[in-house]
């Protein structure tokens, strides 16, 4: 299963920190800091993974993509397989691309919850659920509009089909 | 209490304020977060839901990125839960699935909020507490909420469903008894068509099958489909996972995979997908000759391929291959070498393992050489990594691929000159290991300690201080191999020893004493070799010369002769005098004077003892140099003595010690040693006896304090040691009977060395990848042919030594009751505990009915399958579909007692297979039978 998702820029800024099991905040600060600190170190153009082992525990492994000023990173375990998560972090990143056009680090600051929602779109409990980009901003359209509505349970029309289907 | 006033509603800050405000602090940034969480706290306590969102909102972005604590926000969180409003709701679950956790106060205070928002007919709003409860979910939770996960995994909207399904691996890992529940449910998900829906349960399932890969058997069937059939590669991916987990415990499941497994690695153009294939093939079925080929093959183009990635993988494949199939590695071995200058430190640690482990005792010299030789241009890490796998290769098994020791001894010191080298403590032990075990190395060791020693630049590095206490031991106690005693004991006492630390210090000033005494006793015995006054010692020639012959071991008496020879060659190439003899004494007094106000015991008792025989020794010494008379001669008898004394003492040898060597003293009466320590022996079983360590190093000074005792332990030791080893010296010599030569000559060969320079001819040749490929090319073939001119020396082995370290007990599969809990359903057990809740009641006596729905593709499998199955078998289940399509859906009385019936029926089919198969009856969830629909 996927253990953590983090977005961090390359002065060490955690722009986004996601973990599947509950860690303290110390000890998510330090993974963090750890995480940058191996990343930083490595020069351009060398693979994508890195052995987490020393950071995360045993069966740990990282994939993460250097894109303009961010580190993209997944941390998983002997569960998962290393190209694919690498193609997971393409997802991610075209269907940030797509939601806010040509996506930039300012998009993911300014955009706390979105990035959530999105992330949570493709992740649910360690594992992946979806991963078709537009798929993914289908559901966070409709849920951005539930947002928006003054009052969510009044405004679904599905929710008579719903009932009957059930 | 200053609640907040409207004001504050009104201009309250958004997080979008917030987060603009935080990027204007230059400096200050902490300040302003504390400004902002004062502000967060009043308006959390607002009575306005939006208000307290925002606030909740603004504080869970300050958790997640800044690391501030959120926990007084618990129940306003939950507070906000319970807005009617969507947006509302997400900032809560977004609060809470960052914040809560086993320990949290008012966890269960959420279990309502949660099964109200699973039961919404919204699906955002139900996924929202889905991802909720998985992030969140302990004992008590999921089981509240089972019958509602249940429910949902079978919604006929997707996006919940696969949810729901993701949700059911943390809800049976807290609450195992859930699987009775909803485990049906989940197998039926196997067949849904949605491949979203799918990936989430084949997903699920392979996480399972890591922890408890056995309980799993029974589904085979529906995984042996899926891989068939599936066009989406994640599913492939997961499906794969699965069967290299369940591959290796059942032979006949194996044989089946590995063609759709091939063909997937031959057709998919997913480079995820073949290297899944290679992976499960390498490691789960690593018996299929030509599937392992097949896949050696696709792990050559990944190592060929441009893309850094790839080659990583590669090598890791082509690691998990080696294991069984080193032909594999040989292959490829250019491409590994080379990967050995990559940029990628990934790469390069991964081809140095490759390499090591295409080491053997006939190009291990070779290896070693173009390793050491790049350690020195790497970069620090990589370099200790290198040096590492050095010397963990050649000491595994007792050194088991070394053969030419002076190589081995001399490589050790060079490899301690390596600025970058931090492998001190390990290179420490293997040299006073070898010392201790390989008699025929000694000389070397002590030529190798002598240059360490007398390098005053080593010194200063504190990386090295384990190396050269091993050298000084070596030295003072092999001191007889030694072509210059002076020249040692002036590196001994060099100034610049006081950079050592005290105990290495210590160990410095034992051996200056030993290498005394060996060089106040050489003189001696030549002074009086040469004046034929021996009556006048008390002391004839031979008795001493026995003494010196007894002082030595087995070993030593055939070795006695030589011994006198190095004895000559010492005199000649450095005479010692009478005059150096006082020269010597006046550097000790010298050198160890100020030693006597130090403030570590052992150094101070060190030099105290060396100094009192200075004392003894010294006056008589003086006196016999200047006036040649007889007067003193009772003295004198009394001095020689008591130098003969210290050289015997000295001169016994140390042999290694077994690590069990203490089991072997008998318990003295009233010592109580089972009371506590039974409890410590359970800990320090799982600790594996590092080989190196399975002697005691620390104790050779000891020794010699406590002689009594513990030479009678030694010899004791000995005896038993001589009657153990008689076997294993005869395995040894049937198996290296060609090395083997008659006893007696073998003092003479190891005069007959080749010096261990020789091998450093290959020094000079430059590193550059190519050159490698060669040089190790050339080494790989093997060479039946003996390339060193020399036997391999015996290297001193004890049985206890050669026990392997007990292994490790498997550990029990951890979640024992949630593998219990799946054998019960797949395997029908029935003795299912009933539960409490209402709706598992009901849960279960539909379970049942599920039960035999799910064998059902089993049945078709097996028409698919060999064929060898019975027709009658065939006919049993195809009737059993039948009625259960008739069976109504509705009457679930009738549907019951029907699957029954059909139960008792097929069973009695597969009863009667197992029967054929003589597999003993009665063996229902601990050895799973699959089933042969499937193979």
């Amino acid at each position: 299963m996927i253990k953590a998702v983090m977005v961090i820029n390359t002065q060490g800024k955690p722009r986004l920190a996601k973990f599947f099991e509950y860690l303290p905040l110390e000890k998510q600060q330090e993974l963090i800091r750890n995480v940058f600190g191996v990343l930083c170190s490595r020069p351009e153009n060398v693979s994508n993974f890195v052995d987490a082992e020393s950071i995360f525990g045993p069966d740990s492994r990282i994939v993460y993509k250097h894109l303009a000023t961010l580190y993209f990173i997944f941390v998983f375990d002997s569960s998962e397989n290393e190209l694919a998560m690498l193609d997971l972090i393409q997802v991610l990143v075209e269907t940030l691309d797509r939601c806010f056009k040509n996506v930039c680090e300012l998009d993911i600051v300014f955009n706390y919850s979105k990035i959530h929602t999105i992330l949570d779109d493709i992740i649910c409990g360690g594992q992946v659920l979806e991963t078709r980009s537009t798929e993914i901003l289908r559901a966070v359209e409709e849920i951005s509009k539930l947002e928006a509505a003054p009052n969510a349970i009044t405004l679904i029309p599905k929710s008579a089909s719903g009932w009957l289907s059930r | 209490m200053s609640g907040p006033s409207l004001m504050d509603s009104l201009f309250q800050r958004s997080l979008e304020d917030l987060i603009k405000g935080l990027r204007q602090q230059l400096i200050g940034e902490q300040a302003f977060i504390s400004k902002s969480l004062e502000e967060i706290r009043k308006e959390i306590k607002s009575t306005d839901l939006s208000t307290k969102s925002t606030a909740l909102l603004k504080l869970s972005y300050l958790s997640n990125l800044h690391f501030q604590d959120m926990s007084f926000a618990a129940f306003p969180a939950l507070e906000v839960l319970s807005s009617p409003r969507f947006s509302h709701k997400k900032i809560a679950y977004h609060a809470i699935s960052l914040s809560f956790h086993d320990s949290t106060p008012v966890l269960l205070l959420i279990t309502n909020h949660l099964r109200k928002d699973l039961n919404s007919t919204n699906e955002f709003e139900v996924s929202l507490s889905l991802q909720c409860l998985s992030r969140i979910a302990n004992v008590d939770l999921a089981r509240d909420l089972t019958p509602e996960v249940f429910t949902l995994l079978s919604s006929n909207k997707l996006y919940v469903r696969k949810r729901a399904v993701a949700v059911v691996l943390r809800v049976f890992e807290k609450y195992p008894d859930s699987v009775r529940v909803c485990f049906k449910r989940l197998v039926e998900n196997l067949e849904n068509s949605d491949p979203q829906v799918l990936s989430a349960v084949v997903g699920v399932f392979s996480e399972l099958a890591c922890k408890d890969p056995r309980s799993y058997l029974p589904l085979a069937p529906e995984f042996y489909k899926i891989l068939v059939d599936s066009k989406n590669n994640w599913i492939s991916i997961k499906v794969l996972k699965i069967f290299s987990k369940l591959a290796p415990l059942e032979p006949r499941l194996a044989k089946r995979v590995v063609e759709p497994i091939c063909d997937l690695m031959r057709n998919t153009g997913a480079k995820s997908l073949l290297f899944e294939c290679i992976r499960t093939v390498v490691t789960s079925l690593s018996e299929n000759e030509s599937a392992v080929r097949l896949a050696v093959g696709k792990v050559r183009e990944f190592l060929e391929d441009e893309d850094p990635n790839l080659k990583y993988l590669g090598l890791q494949a082509l690691r998990i291959v080696a294991e069984k199939h080193l032909w594999a590695v040989s292959e490829n071995k250019e491409v590994v070498i080379k990967s050995l200058s990559d940029a990628d430190p990934n790469i390069k640690i991964e081809s140095l393992r490759l390499v090591m482990a295409m080491v053997s005792e006939h190009n291990v010299s070779e290896i070693s050489r173009v390793l050491v030789n790049y350690a020195i241009k790497s970069d620090p890490v990589f370099c200790n990594e290198i040096l590492g796998s050095i010397l963990s290769t050649c000491s595994r098994n007792l050194y088991e691929i070394v053969v030419d020791f002076d190589w081995y001894v001399s490589l050790l010191g060079e490899m301690s000159r390596i600025p970058h080298c931090q492998m001190g403590d390990e290179i420490e032990n293997q040299l006073i290991d070898i010392g201790l075990r390989v008699k025929d190395v000694r000389p070397e060791l002590v030529r190798v300690a002598r240059d360490l020693l007398i390098d005053p630049a080593l010194l200063g590095n504190s990386f090295l201080h384990g190396v050269l206490s091993a050298a000084a031991w070596a030295s003072g106690e092999y001191v007889e191999f030694s072509r210059n005693p002076l020249e040692l004991m002036e590196a001994l006492l060099q100034p610049r020893t006081s950079l050592l630390p005290p105990p290495i210090r210590a160990i410095y000033i034992q051996s200056a004493f030993k290498v005394l005494v060996f060089c106040l006793h050489t003189c001696f015995m030549r002074g009086k070799s040469i004046a034929p006054s021996a009556s006048l010692d008390n002391l004839p020639a031979g008795v001493s010369a026995s003494a010196s012959y007894e002082s030595f071991d087995d070993f030593s008496v055939e070795n006695g002769a030589d011994v006198a020879v190095v004895h000559g060659q010492t005199c000649a190439s450095a005479p010692i005098t009478k005059e150096s003899i006082v020269n010597i004494l006046n550097m000790v007094e010298l050198a160890l004077g100020p030693l006597l106000g130090s403030h570590d015991v052992e150094v101070h008792e060190r030099a105290r003892n060396l100094l009192g025989f200075v004392d003894l020794t010294k006056p008589e010494i003086l006196n016999s140099s200047i006036h040649e008379n007889r007067d003193s001669e009772g003295k004198r008898v009394e001095t020689s003595k008591i130098i003969k004394l210290m050289h015997d003492a000295f001169s016994k040898e140390l042999g290694p010690v077994s690590s069990s060597a203490q089991g072997k003293v008998s318990l003295p009466d009233g010592l109580v040693l089972k009371e506590n320590l039974g409890d410590l022996e359970m800990i320090c079983g799982d600790i594996e006896p590092p080989s190196s360590n399975s002697f005691s190093f620390g104790s050779p000074y000891e020794e010699e304090k406590e002689g009594l005792s513990f030479s009678n332990l030694q010899i004791r030791d000995d005896n038993e040691q001589s009657n153990e080893s008689t076997s294993l010296l005869a395995a040894h010599r049937k198996r290296h009977g060609l090395y083997y030569l008659s006893s007696g000559k073998s003092e003479m060969i190891s005069n007959d060395y080749p010096p261990a320079s020789d091998h450093t001819l290959q020094g000079d040749i430059n590193d550059n990848a190519d050159d490698l490929v060669k040089l190790t090319a050339e080494s790989l073939i093997p060479k039946r042919k003996p390339k060193h001119g020399k036997p391999r020396p015996v290297v001193v082995k004890l049985d206890e030594v050669d026990e392997k370290p007990v292994a490790m007990k498997q550990p029990e599969s951890r979640d024992d009751s949630l593998s219990g809990a799946v054998r019960d359903v797949l395997f029908g057990s029935e003795d299912i505990p009933p539960t409490s809740s209402q709706s598992n009641l009901s849960n279960s006596s539909k379970r049942k009915g599920k039960e035999k729905q799910h064998t059902d593709p089993h049945s078709k499998e097996s028409a698919v399958g060999d064929g060898n199955s019975s027709s009658r078998r065939r006919k049993d289940r195809s009737q059993g579909k039948e009625r259960r399509r008739k069976s109504p859906r509705k009457n679930d009385e009738e549907r019951k007692d029907a699957d029954q019936k059909e139960k008792k029926k097929s069973s009695g089919g597969r009863h009667k297979s197992r029967q054929r198969a003589e597999e003993p009856l009665k063996v229902p969830a601990q050895t799973p039978v699959i089933p042969d629909f499937l193979l």
